[in-house]
């Protein structure tokens, strides 16, 4: 058996953020699924990622909540809470932060016929997951 | 008229791999074959048993001289983080296929989700690669 390299524990962390973002998950969870300490995890994460995993798992939430204001009439609230997040408030403000508009105006931008694009699932995930946007100081490029 | 007949994949470990497609995805051995002429290259095919004429050729990462030793470990690495690539497979029920792989140990990444072109869902092979696993359902008009 070839030793197994060591990111593929911490693919397991980001296909967990990706298969339960919708449950109330947070970085200690990931990290234990990579088996890793919190802090040794966020590390090695960014460092295979580019992004820590925080970031990874809200853009992940907004990614899914932007599809929901695009696909559903689910109120915002709703489609806050079933995409894992807690505080409407907070969900409000970071997905204007991101979208660069708050949620019902970013559905208002979008035509109902938006539904007939067929592109598979696994792409709209992978490249409709926006860049996290924060006003801290903890997204510029891993310094190593 | 071209047709495809292989496609090859990266996988991490040949036998785990094999145990992976035959064992979990159900799938059937095509050739598994050792040639000591040349280093041990072993050609290992599988694919479904009801689609005799394409397989998946399950490609171990070779060291020097066909490979040198900093791509090996690269693609490795890019294997591990799950951006080697997608295989994508249909069936008439991703229900019915979810339940039954779930049931012999496939951890699914996405469960099956109604989508405008049918019913998704997807997994990962123990290398990392990713798998989709889809019931296309097209509307009968645009």
């Amino acid at each position: 058996m070839a030793h197994v390299p060591p990111a593929r524990h911490l693919l397991r962390a980001k296909d967990l953020a990706d298969a339960r973002y919708f449950e109330p998950l947070g970085v200690d969870d990931l990290a234990r699924a990579a088996g890793l300490s919190r802090a040794h995890f966020s590390r090695e994460f960014r460092r295979a990622f580019g992004e820590p995993p925080h970031a990874y798992l809200l853009t992940r939430r907004l990614e899914r909540a932007a599809a929901l204001l695009r696909a559903t009439d689910n109120s915002v609230a709703e489609i806050c809470f079933s995409v894992g997040l807690q505080s409407v408030g907070s969900f409000t403000t970071s997905f204007s932060r991101t979208y660069g508009q708050a949620p019902t105006a970013y559905r208002a931008s979008f035509p109902p016929a938006s539904h007939l694009v067929r592109v598979p699932t696994c792409v709209v995930r992978a490249y409709g997951r926006p860049q996290n946007r924060t006003f801290r100081e903890d997204s510029g490029p891993v310094s190593t | 008229m071209i047709k495809i007949a292989n496609a090859q994949l990266w996988v991490h470990d040949q036998d785990e791999a094999l145990a992976f497609y035959t064992e979990k995805v159900g799938m059937e051995v095509r050739a598994d074959v050792t040639m000591p002429e040349m280093g041990n290259f072993r050609w290992l095919t599988v694919g479904p048993a009801d689609q005799e004429d394409v397989s998946i050729v399950l490609m171990a990462i070779p060291g020097p001289p066909v490979m040198d030793d900093e791509s090996a470990e690269q693609l490795r690495t890019v294997m591990a983080k799950g951006f080697a690539g997608t295989v994508f497979l249909t069936t008439d029920d991703c229900q019915a296929s979810y339940e039954e792989l779930k049931g012999r140990g496939v951890e699914f990444t996405e469960t099956p989700e109604e989508r405008p072109y049918g019913i998704d869902s997807g997994f990962r092979d123990p290398s990392g690669n990713s798998i989709r696993l889809t019931q296309v359902q097209m509307p009968a008009t645009v």
